[in-house]
């Protein structure tokens, strides 16, 4: 019984299949050709094998700004894994409580921050740590803290640690709301035969709930990775394509967009920035292989 | 009685935690929103305190509005934001119904190639993205703003969307087409207002990275006529980093539109995203 032809097939894929192919698809595509090419000065481009590559892990100039954006990612999504997740882990233990008062509320302020831009929050915690206008430091003082403010922002141990943290307090909604959701789909059942047995609230939290929550933790694990390692915005707007102080707050993202647009002396190249790009996208690909290879595999979702 | 005790200091504990991150999330937002309402010494002198009768002043927000076009970057953001909205909604559930409703050789595969793009992020394709703008001729436009806002947010709002469709009850489309009602008739009556639901979902996923995104309009739309809002304001701030005032007033003016529209819809958003999680 075939009810629908060729031709209804072709128009209801059409706009989405084009809009993305051209869009999407082939620009991805084609920036991992460009990074095999390179850019004379007259703006031709030939063929350059893994030239690009070589020079952005061998040369020492290239390949040390490299290795430090790529350190300060890693170091940027460690501490969204061991901070961030986990306070959106017990947050949302605490919002699955029965009868907490006002959940509703707390959830939804809490989860307002992540609506907002990420520049306007990355200038507002400038503003907020800024000595200048000292509100941090006066806070500190209140609670006796006021000789530990440090301007966090602009010294070179730290900036990059505040950046995260900035970031956290921004983002800690997400996970929130999704552990939550996996949360509140445990049929109510179990969690009662587990009471009737005489388990400890601890108890079932550990041995029971967090088993079952357990494919939903891998999805948050994932979905921080794609986005620790694509992240530009913040460290832009905060500390621009420099990534200051002293490249100490450098990304990734940063590292490409001055790599393709060019700073100061160094002249942007597009074919240089499609090899980093490229890095990129292996590296996020990576990841993503790993979670579904892995995790996903082994932690079959539950369905009840 | 012990036992009561201790679940009345669980409950405690329970309502400090949350209050204390609550407090700690709403903090600088509302401290910037009442500084802004403040004059320049009311800003240091107090920054912690309401603005009273002495230290109430919008000079900040007559200045914003005086030297930026903040109103034309925020049209400008609307139209991106709700065109590419409406376009990715429309063509995602064209796609998806497509895909969950006629099997055809190569639909699988179809499904994983457009499924790609919820992982891998759109931005790593920029370098060719900004050569196509420029050979399209798009560059300052927002029309190639949006062309890529659809390609970002297609690939997920497909997925959400083929979800909800293979829950419509099958009889609903066979007694339709034994009816004798077409295909595009049973989509467009039927198909889609049955979906309502799920546009509440799939506009939290797609609706805010657009209307936050600095990178595109950064890169491919960087001119004052058509700058959005986020890249406007950080540009203002740029040049008037040292006016606190007019950098108060921006960065509310940015937060308040996304705090209004919250207030009436955060418990759709809420309940689209408890709801698109679970699946």
């Amino acid at each position: 019984m075939k009810r629908f032809s060729f031709w209804h097939v072709v128009i209801f894929l059409a706009p989405a299949f084009l809009i993305y192919t051209v869009f999407s698809a082939y620009p991805l595509l084609d920036t991992l050709r460009q990074g095999f090419y390179t850019t004379s000065d007259t703006g031709q481009q030939s063929w350059a094998g893994i030239a690009n590559y070589t020079k952005l892990l061998t040369d020492p100039q290239w390949s040390e700004s490299f290795w430090n954006a790529m350190w300060n990612n890693v170091k940027f999504f460690l501490i969204h894994m061991c901070i961030q997740n986990p306070i959106g882990l017990l947050l949302a233990a605490l919002l699955s409580l029965k009868g907490v008062k006002g959940a509703k509320a707390y959830q939804t302020v809490l989860f307002l921050p992540t609506l907002l831009s990420v520049v306007i929050i990355g200038f507002i915690w400038q503003l907020i740590l800024s000595p200048l206008w000292g509100v941090s430091e006066s806070l500190m003082t209140h609670v006796g803290l006021g000789e530990h403010f440090a301007p966090w922002l602009g010294q070179e141990e730290t900036a990059l640690i505040t950046l995260a943290l900035i970031s956290v307090w921004q983002f800690v909604g997400i996970p929130m709301m999704l552990i939550y959701a996996s949360l509140i789909a445990i049929p109510e059942e179990i969690i009662e035969a587990a009471v009737v047995e005489g388990a400890s609230p601890w108890r079932i939290f550990w041995t029971i709930r967090l088993p079952l929550i357990l494919p939903t933790l891998g999805l948050v694990t994932i979905l921080t990775f794609v986005g620790n390692f694509n992240a530009f915005d913040l460290i832009y707007s905060v500390k621009g394509a420099i990534a200051g102080p002293n490249f100490s707050t450098d990304i990734l993202g940063t590292f490409f967009y001055r790599t393709f647009f060019g700073y100061q002396s160094q002249v942007g190249s597009a074919t240089m920035g499609a090899a980093v790009a490229t890095t990129m996208f292996l590296v996020i690909l990576a990841g993503v292989g790993v979670y579904s290879f892995f995790i996903q595999r082994k932690l079959q979702r539950h369905s009840f | 009685m012990t036992k009561n005790i201790g679940k009345l200091s669980a409950t405690a504990f329970t309502q400090l935690i949350l209050a204390l991150f609550t407090l700690v999330s709403v903090f600088p937002i509302v401290l910037i929103i009442i500084n802004a309402f403040k004059s320049r010494d009311g800003i240091f002198d107090n920054p912690l305190a309401f603005p009273t009768p002495e230290t109430f002043s919008l000079v900040g927000f007559t200045k914003v509005l005086d030297k930026s076009p903040f109103l034309h970057f925020f049209g400008n953001s609307l139209t991106v934001t709700l065109v590419s909205l409406v376009l990715i909604l429309l063509f995602a559930a064209m796609a998806a119904w497509a895909l969950s409703e006629y099997k055809f050789k190569g639909s699988r595969w179809l499904a994983i190639y457009l499924a790609f793009g919820i992982m891998v992020p759109i931005r790593l394709g920029t370098v060719s993205i900004l050569e196509l703008a420029v050979k399209l001729e798009l560059v300052n436009t927002l029309t190639i703003l949006i062309l890529v806002y659809v390609a970002q947010g297609l690939p997920l709002a497909i997925m959400i969307l083929s979800e909800f469709m293979q829950q419509i009850p099958k009889e609903l489309k066979e007694a339709a087409r034994c009816d004798g009602v077409g295909e595009f008739k049973i989509f467009f009556q039927i198909i889609l207002p049955l979906i309502r639901p799920a546009v509440a979902t799939v506009a939290v996923f797609t609706m805010v990275p657009i209307w936050n995104d600095l990178w595109f309009p950064l890169i491919l739309a960087p001119g004052e006529e058509t700058q959005t809002v986020t890249l406007g304001v950080q540009q203002f701030i740029g040049q008037y980093v040292t006016d606190w005032n007019a950098v108060l007033a921006s960065l509310s003016l940015a937060v308040l539109p996304v705090l209004v529209m919250y207030v009436f819809a955060s418990r759709q958003l809420i309940r689209g995203i408890t709801a698109g999680a679970v699946k």
